[in-house]
């Protein structure tokens, strides 16, 4: 079902999310790749406070083009980037800092799907490459984080957001995920296929 | 010459690469939109048009991985520029990515440092061929990071044949599921050696998506390819549809006798690229 949100939410409106949800989001994201995410955590155990609350926002996986303009800045451009590299550490971060919504590309693995279970939150995926209507959606930018330590692309950059999506749920926070559910499909097209060419 | 007009038209190629997606590529998008039976792929396909369109009318560019700028010179045995080219393009590169603008992506793979304007050792990528008469032909391909990350190699054992060929790269492009950004194209490069290969199957990617190998027998195993891939289920972003590729391109060299190279070079849907034509008279085309 399409659900237009206005962030924050809460974790029981979260766990009602299913699988094939499209979201459409208001408020604040946070960007984060795999350096940000290393820095948080970093912070996190050492008990430092940060700049920002992550529990309040929504966790978008990307590395934007962004360019200065007058005192603030201007978003050029802001899909997603591939959420696989974040699985590493994805789980800890979910634990530590309790997004409900991770936006990305391409889904996660099985760390990431048992956190989104404990923590409360799902995973909403943004059409890869799709960087220019994603940047159409996002109203302002409301500060930047790590932005000399960490560079462009891999900087924390505070989004504000209008109607931002469509996000298409493939993990839920009840054990759904759609690239799961396309497995036994995909798998038994692969052995047509396979048969194809050995025929 | 006028040394700004050919700078300012590889800018400008840049440009029209990063925020225009050429025609071809456009038309097969629709054309999977079109055939699209899934819905959860036919949303994707409809966010990518609208994306495609929103980056156009606005002169943005479409994706913010606006690559690593390669560049493939075709170049005139008689051109009197010989000596100039490279050093245009590098200039280029660094003007382009202040003005449209581009992503800086070159990264010291040692210290981490990026130097912030797309250059660096080997960057931006030049890929020269020598050809006969006077005029250089250049094109543009921003490659981005999360379809190159899907590409490789394999050493086949040449007993496997055409057959395993054909299982190789469905097997690895399915494997890819989401990853690349379907509905990719897939450049296929057999023969020569592990870079030959490569090199190959990234020149069989810079083809129009319609457009078929002069051989009809490799064109026909492009054809399968592509038929075996959408067969798979994959589809549109890996959710599921009908189009996981738009094209499968081949190129081949002859190999060793032991040797089976396979480059598999995965192009995403942001299938992005221009040209510029320099005549020995100093005329300049940019082309689309």
């Amino acid at each position: 079902m399409r659900r237009e949100l206005t962030l924050p939410i809460d974790e029981k409106t979260v766990r009602e999310f299913r699988v094939g949800d499209i979201l459409y989001l208001t408020g604040q994201l946070f960007t984060a790749r795999d350096e940000a995410h290393l820095l948080m955590l970093e912070a996190h155990e050492k008990g430092e406070a940060l700049p920002f609350d992550p529990s309040q926002m929504a966790l978008f996986h990307c590395g934007p083009v962004v360019r200065k303009a007058g005192d603030g800045w201007e978003v050029i451009a802001a899909g997603p980037t591939t959420s696989i590299r974040m699985e590493l550490f994805e789980d800890r971060f979910l634990e530590a800092f309790r997004p409900r919504i991770v936006i990305g590309k391409g889904g996660m693995g099985d760390r990431t799907q048992a956190a989104l279970e404990t923590v409360g939150a799902v995973y909403a995926h943004y059409t890869g490459g799709a960087g220019a209507l994603a940047a159409g959606r996002v109203e302002r930018v409301d500060t930047v984080h790590w932005l000399d330590e960490l560079g462009m692309p891999e900087a924390a950059w505070i989004f504000n957001a209008r109607g931002f999506g469509p996000l298409l749920v493939t993990m839920d926070s009840d054990g759904g995920n759609l690239y799961k559910q396309l497995e036994p499909t995909i798998a038994a097209n692969m052995k047509a296929i396979l048969a194809r060419i050995e025929r | 010459m006028d040394e700004t007009k050919i700078r300012f038209a590889l800018i400008e190629a840049m440009r029209i690469a990063a925020t225009q997606l050429p025609d071809d590529v456009v038309a097969a998008l629709r054309t999977a939109r079109e055939r699209e039976t899934s819905p959860l792929g036919a949303a994707q396909l409809d966010a990518i048009l609208e994306n495609v369109d929103v980056a156009r009318e606005g002169s943005i560019p479409m994706c913010q991985d606006t690559g690593i700028q390669t560049f493939f010179v075709e170049m005139g045995a008689g051109s009197p520029f010989l000596g100039q080219v490279k050093g245009w393009i590098d200039r280029a590169v660094v003007d382009a990515t202040d003005a449209i603008p581009l992503r800086p992506n070159t990264v010291d793979p040692f210290s981490g440092a990026n130097p912030g304007d797309n250059t660096g050792r080997f960057m931006p990528y030049i890929n020269w061929e020598i050809i006969e008469g006077d005029e250089i032909r250049i094109t543009v391909l921003p490659k981005g990071g999360g379809s190159e990350n899907m590409s490789t190699v394999k050493m086949l054992p040449p007993g496997v044949g055409l057959k395993g060929i054909k299982k190789a790269v469905v097997e690895h492009v399915v494997s890819c599921q989401g990853k690349p950004c379907p509905p990719t194209i897939v450049g296929v490069g057999i023969g020569g050696g592990a870079d030959i290969a490569l090199k190959l199957g990234k020149k069989a990617v810079l083809r129009e998506i319609g457009s078929a190998h002069p051989e009809p027998a490799v064109a026909a195993f492009e054809r399968e390819l592509l038929e075996l891939i959408n067969s798979s289920g994959v589809g549109p972003m890996g959710v599921g549809g009908e189009t996981t590729s738009l094209a499968v391109h081949v190129e081949y060299a002859h190999r060793h006798p032991a040797s089976l190279p396979l480059g598999i070079l995965i192009q995403c849907w942001a299938d992005r690229r221009a040209r510029v034509w320099l005549s020995a008279d100093g005329t300049i085309e940019v082309k689309r």
